[in-house]
């Protein structure tokens, strides 16, 4: 199976501060992959880079064969750390023109996610609560048929009935052959659910592994070796 | 029905125990086709992929088999599946001695400590 992601020599440097050193990596489809580390690891700037969001500094990067931009966007569902949907729209307008945006959006599967976590769509984005927005846009990102799922932090604002129900809900809606990477430090919450981790650490990568590997090569959970890892 | 599994120790090898209890428990049937993948993932909160991998070792273990067309299927082999019960109890069993052992107690001690509690269970 060819990789959906690749990067070679990936370098992202904000003045002298490099951000992400050398990162190479190949990912195949239909994984899902944790993408782990402390504060200020380079977590969300490779998700960015991913997006065309920011530009490396030197490297190269490769989504489905293409570098970031146009191509990539139409095969990367993209969920960002914060919110951007327009305050005074309907959830069912943004469901429209998300609808408009993507030919892979699948507006069944997104009332029908909407439905079971009895999200009103006739209600005002400036109406719901913080949590509600999260799941609204988890929502709008997992109805897409992508092939690459980019998720910052989908679980940081919600409250663990609702992390259930979205760990769920990514599980129940990904393509067979889509990959998923999740960027979090809720290790434990999400851990059950990946295939493999990624550890960064100062914008490198000090680990990649499955996560079955680590159970059985240090007998302790992804969490716990995590802990260890990055001891302050 | 539910799914307890641990974190220190390998999902596959977690999900391979729990569907062969099932499996001896009898809340899978012998002969009744088993649910999808997905669904199994779905339910037990793992990714497909390593439920996947369970029942695949599962398959060649003999417990399940496929049945191209119309999906997995629980054996119907009552042999197998209390070969499969045997090996579990000795698991547990064998932990629980493993527990014994290091509180203390000798074979001849746990054995008698045994007997004493099934004889009053039995009153």
């Amino acid at each position: 199976m060819s990789s959906i992601l690749t990067c070679n020599n990936l370098s992202k440097s904000f003045g002298n501060k490099k951000a992400l050193n050398n990162i190479n990596l190949n990912l195949e489809r239909g994984r899902i992959i944790g993408l782990l580390g402390p504060n200020g690891s380079g977590k969300s700037t490779f998700i960015k880079l991913c997006n065309d969001l920011l530009t490396p500094t030197s490297g190269e990067l490769q989504i489905g064969g293409n570098a970031p931009g146009i191509e990539t966007k139409r095969i990367v569902s993209y969920l960002p750390e914060r919110t951007y949907l327009n305050d005074w729209m309907k959830v069912s307008e943004i469901i429209q023109m998300f609808q408009d945006f993507y030919p892979d959006f699948n507006v069944e599967k997104a009332y029908d996610m909407l439905k079971r976590l009895s999200i009103n769509p006739s209600e005002r984005i400036k109406t719901l609560s913080k949590g509600t927005k999260e799941k609204v846009q988890l929502i709008l990102v997992m109805s897409r048929e992508a092939q690459l799922y980019l998720l910052d932090e989908p679980i940081g604002g919600v409250d663990p009935a609702a992390r259930d129900y979205i760990l769920d809900t990514i599980l129940g809606n990904y393509q067979e052959n889509a990959t998923i990477i999740i960027s979090t430090h809720l290790i434990s919450d999400i851990e059950q659910i990946l295939d493999d981790i990624i550890f960064l650490q100062n914008g490198q990568v000090v680990l990649t592994k499955t996560v079955d590997e680590i159970r059985d090569e240090n007998g302790k959970s992804v969490d716990t070796l995590f802990r260890e890892v990055f001891k302050c | 029905m539910s799914w307890d599994l641990k974190t220190d120790r390998p999902i596959y090898s977690q999900l391979i125990e729990q569907i062969e209890i099932k499996i001896c428990s009898g809340i899978f049937a012998p002969g009744s086709k088993l649910p999808s993948v997905r669904e199994l993932a779905q339910e037990a909160a793992v990714n497909p992929n390593t439920m996947q991998k369970a029942l695949s070792m599962l398959e060649e273990d003999g417990l399940l088999y496929t049945n191209r067309t119309s999906g997995r299927f629980i054996t119907e082999d009552a042999k197998m599946i209390e070969q499969a019960k045997h090996k579990l109890a000795q698991d547990q069993i064998s932990e629980f001695l493993e527990k014994m052992k290091s509180l203390g107690f000798g074979k001849t001690e746990t054995l008698s400590i045994i007997s004493t509690m099934l004889e009053e269970a039995k009153k």
